[in-house]
């Protein structure tokens, strides 16, 4: 065994993940078969840096040796398929292109993200394939991520990759026309991979919070590639502003603590100015959209001192906005939230009746839920604790569901007390 | 979303019978079931899959009052199912653990014809959504 990889050598290569791919790619024209042989490279490099050093130029070392895997894979290719043809004609696999000189590596992890992306892909598939192609991380790293084995993971990989192949997409940035719908599918999945880290405060933690660092790193690679985009920067910015909330969002035993009631003084307060500036910088340039309104709700959230300080009005306002701009049930029953903290209970009751005409969210234990703290606070202890019952019964988080539980509990002991 | 599929099979000389069934009709659920397995690993939606043994094999355990374990050998008449094996799929939508779940369902019997068992789906409870 030698040493493991030091952070930084191990950020280095993840960093250079999908320059490699991307070189190999443009050289060799398989984006399947240069992103496995890339892997490949950087399990060289995992093995002989921290045994020999890490070379002088680390990415030439990465492209030299994944060419050499290219190659490789190439001659026992060409040589199997004249095993089974016994033909003439060799194809001695696709002719190295020559580097097209205008383009950057900027260009290239850019079109491995719009690629990893393709409309042909699941979203789940889309995840794993960004994690591995532009993230460098393992298929073991993802599975466990995912809490899936490994061989489960191997096979969304390789079924993502033959997708791409089938779809003959060129190794190129999507046209114009596209550009926008395929930014937007990029920053979803990005979101995705975020919310899975964060979400997750059960199963084996530290990898999994490691998805949501993961999402904040590629974030910030896109944001660096695209710095002009509002959208891009509004979602490095949610990611932040929601992720300095970490510490305190759960106690040392994993139970859920909401928003109002968590210690302040463990928010990351170095997260929350880097996000507050960067949605500064973008709501004052740009097109608003969906995750910069979005930050900016976060950011009401964390620059109030204590719960009491949250300026709800402002985050119905931009709660309204959001719901003009997607058509979206969850973004309707959190203005309904809002607006009972600012309106009182009874008007927050009355919208959500409307809300819950909606099919798509009429069975969510969410609805239920906040049904249960408006009737709380209007002092309907009873119809409180059916409706946190019904959440209970509906939720399918672990975390949730225990915390619903309890609520439901104490309420309806208060009222046999009383 | 991660959803277990359970396959309840009946009990008893009724359908299910396994011992009696033709060999070739066993054969024929074997390797339903084994194609069946290696698809959905191929699928990339495989997180894990078991049989259970006989339930005629089952113990019900509970503990006696010092806490050590009191085991009760079946057979445990009562019920007229028993849980034969189980799936657990990581799948986009619940539709498509229904869709699974049909298939298991549809497993060939001692006849050929699908057996229609009853698959019983749950989800898997996750970490919590975000806020």
């Amino acid at each position: 065994m030698t040493a493991p990889l030091s952070p930084a050598h191990e950020q280095l290569l993840r960093e250079l993940t999908p320059l490699v791919v991307g070189a190999i790619t443009r050289r060799f024209g398989d984006f399947a078969a240069a992103e496995d042989a890339t892997q490949e490279a950087l399990i060289a490099a995992a093995t002989q840096w921290p045994r020999d050093g890490v070379p002088d130029n680390p990415r030439g070392w990465l492209i030299q040796v994944a060419a050499r895997r290219m190659t490789d894979h190439i001659r026992s290719e060409s040589a199997r398929r004249k095993r089974e043809e016994a033909s003439a004609a060799i194809e001695a696999g696709p002719a190295p292109s020559a580097d097209r000189a205008m383009s950057s590596d900027h260009d290239d992890t850019l079109i491995l993200l719009f690629m990893c992306c393709h409309p042909a892909l699941t979203r789940s598939s889309a995840v794993a394939l960004m994690l591995r192609a532009v993230g460098g991380l393992t298929t073991a790293e993802i599975a466990r991520g995912y809490l899936v084995p490994e061989p489960t993971m191997a096979q969304r990989i390789s079924r993502a990759k033959q997708s791409i192949r089938a779809s003959n997409v060129p190794f190129d940035l999507p046209s114009e026309r596209d550009r926008v719908e395929r930014l937007g599918a990029v920053l979803h999945v990005l979101y995705l991979i975020f919310n899975e880290g964060y979400a997750s405060t059960s199963g084996p933690t530290l990898q999994r919070t490691g998805l949501s660092s993961e999402a904040i790193r590629l974030a910030r690679a896109l944001r660096d590639l695209l710095p002009e985009d509002g959208e891009v920067a509004g979602l490095l910015a949610l990611m932040l502003l929601t992720d300095a909330r970490r510490a305190a969002r759960t106690t040392k035993d994993g139970e859920l603590v909401p928003l109002d009631e968590q210690d302040r003084s463990l928010w990351d307060r170095d997260q929350i100015r880097e996000g507050v500036d960067l949605l500064s910088t973008a709501l004052a340039n740009g097109i608003v959209g969906i995750y910069q309104l979005q930050a900016a709700i976060a950011a009401i959230h964390d620059e109030a001192a204590r719960a009491g300080d949250t300026d709800w009005k402002q985050i119905a306002a931009l709660y309204g906005l959001l719901r003009r701009m997607s058509d979206n049930p969850m973004v309707a029953l959190n203005h309904a939230v809002a607006v009972a903290m600012v309106e009182g209970p009874e008007a927050g009751l009355l919208l959500l009746d409307a809300v819950g005409r909606d099919a798509r969210i009429a069975n969510h234990f969410r609805l239920d839920a906040v049904r249960g703290h408006l009737h709380e606070r209007a002092g309907r202890r009873e119809r409180a604790v059916e409706h946190f019952r019904a959440a209970a019964e509906k939720t399918t988080s672990m975390q949730e569901r225990n915390y619903l539980m309890k609520k439901a509990a104490v309420l309806a002991a208060s009222t046999r007390d009383s | 979303m991660k959803f277990m599929l359970m396959m309840h099979a009946p009990r008893g000389k009724g359908d299910w019978a396994v011992m009696d069934w033709p060999p070739e009709a066993l054969k024929a659920h074997i390797d339903f079931m084994m194609t069946f397995n290696k698809e959905l690993a191929e699928a990339g939606e495989l997180v894990g899959a078991e049989g259970l043994d006989m339930p005629s094999q089952a113990r019900i355990v509970r503990a006696s009052n010092n806490g050590d374990p009191e085991v009760t050998d079946g057979p445990f008449a009562e019920t007229k199912e028993f849980l034969a094996g189980y799936w657990i799929v990581d799948v986009e939508t619940p539709q498509r653990a229904y869709a699974i779940a049909a298939r298991a369902s549809a497993a060939p019997g001692p006849k050929g014809a699908p057996l229609n068992m009853a698959i019983e789906v749950r989800q898997v409870m996750s970490g919590p959504p975000t806020d």
